[in-house]
């Protein structure tokens, strides 16, 4: 069984936002994998070690420097990787068209993907790319068990804790509370300088959507502080919450 | 005017209060509302759809509707969308309500926004703001076509008294079971007597300062007294104190209460993205640099195990 995960190169999630000449600025951020990615990558790999796959291939969809983040999932233990280039401003639809192609010449039984990205926050793509290779799609899985052609997955549905099969090929996309992401270990490191990595150009399509602007949320001006006898810090508390926020207490 | 729709998030019949927010907000428009909902025996719902503003019900009833299933309710409004021709499809930005949106909008090769909290909708264009890196940053983005397609995050707008006629359109069933690629062996709800993290008007954090059990249980005690929800910071859900599915921040839930209380947290660059945004926040903190209190309305630092016990106190009173 193949399983093809995609990754996406994302900002630190500790990064602070600015902006420059009206677009968000990546200087000095340190750039990692999608944390939901990163468990994705941990998924496939780890079907690999239950001898569920036979190989783990990692795909990320950008500018060059994403080669990094490929380069870290083929140091965790992805056997090979695929650089599909694209211009970082593509949206979710073009972002989806490039790396359904790339995925579609593979033919992969299982597509993993995290369910949304930390930067963009859009969970779209993985939806998308199973809409244009015509595949089930599972939502937000913490699990899943392969037999018979088929992926079990547990998801973190809205509510509660929903069980849903589909028939393999499939695409299933990851919650980061699925499993703990290894570090890359040395050995790990120095193995994937060898390991290949395709290079492809993606499919030329224009966006569906246009960002007409970004702006930082209005900076929230810090209110009263107490530094006081907790007592009396309490008192003065339930004095706020009870005729300032109007709370209601049951 | 072929109207703007709203797909109502109900399960059960139990319909989400995002719907009534979506509804509230176009009401105030000009175009026509309408709601339009699928499930099986969910006719009787158009009363309730009604109050909040909506003109017309769309219904498309039948067992293969009963619950939830991206590729038969995909198919389900893609012929709707073919018979009725809305200028704008809103969805909440939910479990559910992404997955069918992002799989519409792939089948159309349209553009969507997701997770909006504003939304400037004329015909054939939506302007739409999106709230990216957890709240970090604001995208606006301009979404076109026929109809314009959105998520709406839950709890951005107020739920309104206008009502609207409520008049029913019963659909033709358009999906088949050979639409059906998912099969549901189990759902399991989460047994909790609290409120949805996502929807709680009121919202209980606790972190690294809550040291354990013992602190969790005291920032649950005070959100059972206030009916809230229970959150916590990534110290406290690494540590395996609550379960990821309460993490607030921008590897969990971003949430917008009317009072957040954090209990014990620091405030990360990560944790603040998922709730700076709420209305008034009051924070508890024996270190008085913490992040936290920059964005806190209501500062106290001290010792939440001292705190929390004299604030439950005075709030019986």
């Amino acid at each position: 069984m193949k399983v093809l995960v995609c990754v996406k190169q994302t900002f630190d999630t500790e990064a602070k936002i600015e902006l420059k000449d009206g677009k968000i600025s990546d200087a000095g951020i340190n750039l990692i994998i999608n944390p939901y990615d990163e468990v994705a990558v941990e998924g496939g790999i780890q079907l690999k070690e239950k001898k569920i796959a036979d190989e783990v291939v990692v795909i990320s969809a950008g500018a060059d420097k994403a080669m990094d983040a490929i380069r870290t999932a083929l140091a965790m233990g992805a056997d090979r990787g695929i650089l599909v280039k694209q211009d970082t401003a593509a949206d979710e639809y073009a972002r989806a068209v490039a790396l359904a192609a790339a995925i579609k010449a593979e033919n992969p039984d299982l597509v993993l993907a995290g369910h949304v990205a930390a930067d963009d926050g859009s969970s779209q793509v993985p939806t998308r790319i199973a809409e244009i290779l015509g595949l089930p799609h599972v939502n937000v899985i913490t699990g899943i068990e392969i037999a018979g052609g088929k992926a079990t997955c547990t998801c973190e549905a809205d509510g509660g804790t929903a069980v849903t099969e589909v028939t393999m090929p499939a695409v299933v996309s990851s919650q980061v509370s699925w499993n703990e992401p290894r570090y890359p270990s040395m050995k790990g490191i120095m193995a994937a300088k060898k390991k290949p990595v395709a290079t492809v150009d993606a499919a030329a399509v224009d966006n569906k959507i246009k960002i007409v602007e970004f702006a930082l949320p209005a900076a929230k001006l810090a209110g009263i502080k107490l530094e006081d006898d907790a007592d009396v810090c309490a008192v003065k508390l339930a004095d706020w919450m009870k005729n300032t926020v109007k709370v209601e207490v049951k | 005017m072929a109207g703007t729709w709203v797909f109502v998030e109900q399960k059960d019949g139990n319909i989400r209060k995002v719907t009534f927010e979506m509804l509230s907000e176009l009401k105030k428009g000009g175009d026509e509302v309408a709601a339009v909902v699928f499930g099986k025996g969910v006719e009787g719902l158009a009363s309730e759809l009604a109050k909040y503003g909506a003109d017309k019900v769309y219904v498309a009833d039948d067992d293969i509707f009963a619950s939830y299933n991206t590729g038969a309710y995909v198919a389900q409004i893609v012929a709707m969308i073919n018979e009725f021709s809305p200028n704008a499809l809103l969805f909440a930005h939910s479990f559910n309500g992404r997955d069918m949106a992002s799989r519409l909008a792939q089948k159309l090769e349209a553009g969507l926004a997701t997770d909006a909290v504003a939304a400037d909708i004329s015909a054939g264009k939506g302007v739409f703001t999106r709230s990216i890196y957890a709240g970090k940053a604001l995208a606006k983005v301009e979404v076109s076509g026929t109809p314009v397609l959105a998520t709406i995050r839950p709890g951005v707008w107020e739920v309104g008294a206008a009502a609207g006629a409520g008049a029913v359109v019963k659909a033709a069933v358009a999906a088949t079971a050979a639409d059906v690629y998912q099969v549901a062996k189990s759902f399991v709800p989460t047994v909790s007597a609290r409120p949805d993290l996502a929807e709680a008007a009121v919202v209980v954090s606790g972190g690294r300062g809550c040291k354990g059990p013992d602190g969790i249980k005291l920032v649950e005690e005070l959100a059972d007294m206030l009916g809230a929800a229970v959150g916590g910071s990534r110290a406290s859900i690494d540590s395996g104190w609550l379960g990821h599915e309460l993490q607030v921040g921008q590897t969990g839930k971003v949430v917008l209460p009317n009072l957040y209380i954090a209990a014990g947290i620091s405030g990360a660059i990560q944790h603040l993205a998922g709730m700076s945004s709420s209305k008034f926040i009051a924070a508890i903190n024996t270190d008085t640099e913490a992040p936290i209190f920059s964005v806190s309305d209501f500062g106290v630092v001290s010792d939440l195990f001292k705190v929390i016990p004299v604030l439950m106190s005075e709030l019986k009173k």
